[in-house]
């Protein structure tokens, strides 16, 4: 090779480069009619026809457009460490308050009364834990007090970075309770017997999900009421079926503007708009039709909400004091499963 | 396990097998190609199979997605600024090493190195450390507006981080084995310095250069750790092809999934093949700069 040629070469490399860098920038600088929305592992197929919706009825009414809204799912915690970050999140749908209180006092993007701005503790929806097990239920399993017995594989994700297994952790903390009659001591010791049969803690909802669905690993799977149904609709009512505790919790995914990445961008009323899209008759629809618990049950199909089985619900508030209270004493460094949990046993 | 014991054990059989015959020659060559097929042409195998599940269709539909699409091509943008930067680095560097005495060369040497001994989520988390929004200089850069975690500029960082060894490592020993004869004579013919490089050098270290491009490109292509921490995981638009293939996975699309991977596996046959081309094509000249 010359050395004009080698010249030309690397002039003509430099340009392609400079060219990709300018495409970029200016497909950054079109974003600017998109939203955000960064949320939980296992909304992503909700959210997906939520979106679609949401458009369709906004671009019908507004004369400024929304091009589209991206979607960015992990776990709870992970999720809302990437906001913190710095994840330029318009809104955040997470899966517990705690997690967004988390941003609130980190980065001073939304006020700290965040969760009274929308109705029901800015929860567009409820959930709950079940057990899912294979079919037939071969190992027997009909209540939390079966998830101790030895020999017992029990699929969960990790609290620490996934807020389904937090809400797993406390059902289980909340039942303990009740059972032992407030004994501190026996509910330690139940709760510790339950996550010595765990074997694997996947980071996420998803995750844990594929552990037990597709890797047929474990016996009983702490999920989530609609990764159940999910996985239910997925792979056939002829490998899994639902079994449905004596009580659980009552999950409050809450959902948030991030106001300071909205004022930055220009997007609050889109953003607003759709949170609120979620209250609407059609947004409870769809929330029902995914297998999540609405708000306003009568917008719903009755087919739906019939699916629902009715159980005793515990709130976080009554048992644990709110998530101020229970995410410190059971998930901060050292506290409860830190002192429980001895992986590899 | 199993197969690492019977490995060891047929370890002695080798220095026999010179003397006692074809049986243990054979033993080893099954042994060797049984591994090879069950752990590597096997799974290679699958990823087609499972991609092609659904006939050609489904699997077109899985490549003509838009976020499979943008993940695609946010994986050429990336390896198209990882790979030039690496190679002006990695010249500027293997020169350096290995044509000029310094202070701290071993230590230079051993940084070289540092990528492939440093975990990749450690490597995305040093990124999310230094330009996050609660990292050291997050604040400054966004009070300008510039965005580097969660961003192309972030996932350009760490990629070149874990593929920076790639061009460097496979320079330096041959850069050293060759020495200054060449470029001293250059020199004193009255050739400057830039040209003595176009001319001399760089025809000498063109197959070295050419390997390690190969390489620092397929892992370039095929990153997943560290991406996966500064990524920020935005369908369509912070997702390279890697982290693209776990999102379709969980989300039960396998036949997409594996059509994604296909690509990926496609890409790693191509390296391989054109290394081959290049090994036998140039046989002679490979041998003869070598040889130096």
């Amino acid at each position: 090779m010359s050395e004009t040629s080698v010249r030309a070469y690397l002039d003509r490399s430099l340009f392609a480069a400079a060219l990709l860098a300018c495409l970029f920038v200016v497909s950054g600088a079109r974003a600017q009619t998109e939203l955000l929305n960064v949320s939980y592992d296992p909304t992503r197929e909700l959210y997906r026809e939520i979106n679609a919706a949401f458009i369709a009825e906004w671009n019908a009414a507004n004369p400024k457009k929304i091009r589209g809204i991206r979607q960015s799912h992990g776990g709870s915690g992970s999720q809302a460490r990437a906001v913190i970050d710095g994840l330029n999140a318009d809104v955040v749908t997470l899966a517990l308050a705690g997690d967004i209180d988390a941003i609130a006092s980190r980065t001073g993007k939304l006020r700290k009364d965040w969760q009274g701005r929308l109705p029901d503790n800015a929860s567009p929806y409820t959930s709950t834990i079940v057990f899912l097990v294979r079919k037939g239920n071969p190992k027997g399993v009909k209540d939390w007090s079966d998830l101790a017995k030895p020999g017992l594989q029990v699929i969960t994700p990790n609290p620490k970075t996934s807020g389904g297994a937090r809400w797993n952790y406390l059902a289980a903390w909340a039942w303990a309770e009740r059972a032992f009659d407030r004994d501190e001591t026996r509910v330690r010791n139940y709760v510790a017997r339950l996550l010595a049969n765990v074997p694997v803690l996947d980071t996420a909802a998803r995750g844990a999900t594929t552990t037990f669905t597709q890797r047929g690993i474990g016996d009983v799977f702490l999920a989530w009421e609609n990764e159940a149904f999910l996985a239910l609709a997925e792979f056939g009512a002829d490998k899994f079926e639902i079994i449905v505790p004596s009580l659980s919790i009552l999950a409050e995914p809450p959902v948030a503007v991030i106001d300071g990445n909205v004022d930055a961008k220009g997007t609050r009323a889109e953003a607003e708009a759709y949170l609120r899209f979620l209250y609407t008759p059609k947004g409870q629809a769809i929330i029902a039709r995914h297998h999540y618990r609405p708000r306003a049950p009568q917008h719903a199909d009755p087919k739906d909400v019939a699916k629902f089985p009715k159980l005793t619900l515990v709130t976080i508030d009554e048992v644990f004091g709110g998530w101020g209270r229970a995410q410190p004493v059971h998930f901060g460094d050292g506290g409860t499963f830190d002192q429980l949990y001895k992986p590899g046993r | 396990m199993s197969d690492a014991n019977l490995a060891a054990i047929e370890m002695p059989e080798a220095r026999i097998a010179r003397r006692d015959g074809a049986a243990a020659r054979i033993v080893l060559v099954t042994l060797a190609l049984g591994f090879l097929a069950l752990f590597l042409a096997l799974p290679l195998a699958i990823v087609f199979i499972e991609a092609f599940a659904r006939g050609w269709q489904a699997y077109r539909n899985g490549l003509a997605d838009p976020d499979a699409l943008a993940a695609i091509w946010l994986t050429l943008v990336v390896a198209a600024i990882a790979v030039p930067v690496n190679v002006v680095v990695g010249i500027a560097g293997a020169w350096a090493i290995a044509k000029h005495e310094f202070r701290g060369k071993s230590l230079l040497v051993s940084l070289v190195d540092l990528p492939f001994s440093v975990s990749p989520v450690i490597a995305g988390l040093v990124f999310v450390l230094l330009f996050g929004a609660q990292g050291y200089f997050g604040p400054v850069l966004a009070s300008y507006g510039v965005e580097i975690i969660f961003a192309l500029p972030g996932i350009v960082l760490a990629t070149l981080f874990v593929t920076f060894p790639f061009i460097a490592r496979e320079l330096i020993p041959h850069m050293q084995a060759l020495g200054n004869a060449e470029e001293e004579t250059a020199l004193t013919l009255g050739a400057s310095g830039w040209r003595t490089f176009c001319m001399v050098t760089l025809p000498n270290i063109k197959w070295s250069l050419l390997y390690g491009v190969l390489l620092c490109n397929a892992r370039a292509m095929g990153e997943f750790g560290a991406v996966a921490v500064v990524s920020g995981k935005i369908r369509g638009l912070t997702t390279t092809m890697p982290l693209h293939v776990e999102i379709l996975y969980n989300e039960y699309m396998s036949v997409a999934a594996f059509a994604v991977a296909s690509l990926l596996a496609l890409l790693a046959l191509v390296t391989l093949a054109a290394k081959s081309f290049l090994e036998w094509r140039h046989a002679d000249e490979i041998a003869a700069s070598r040889r130096h």
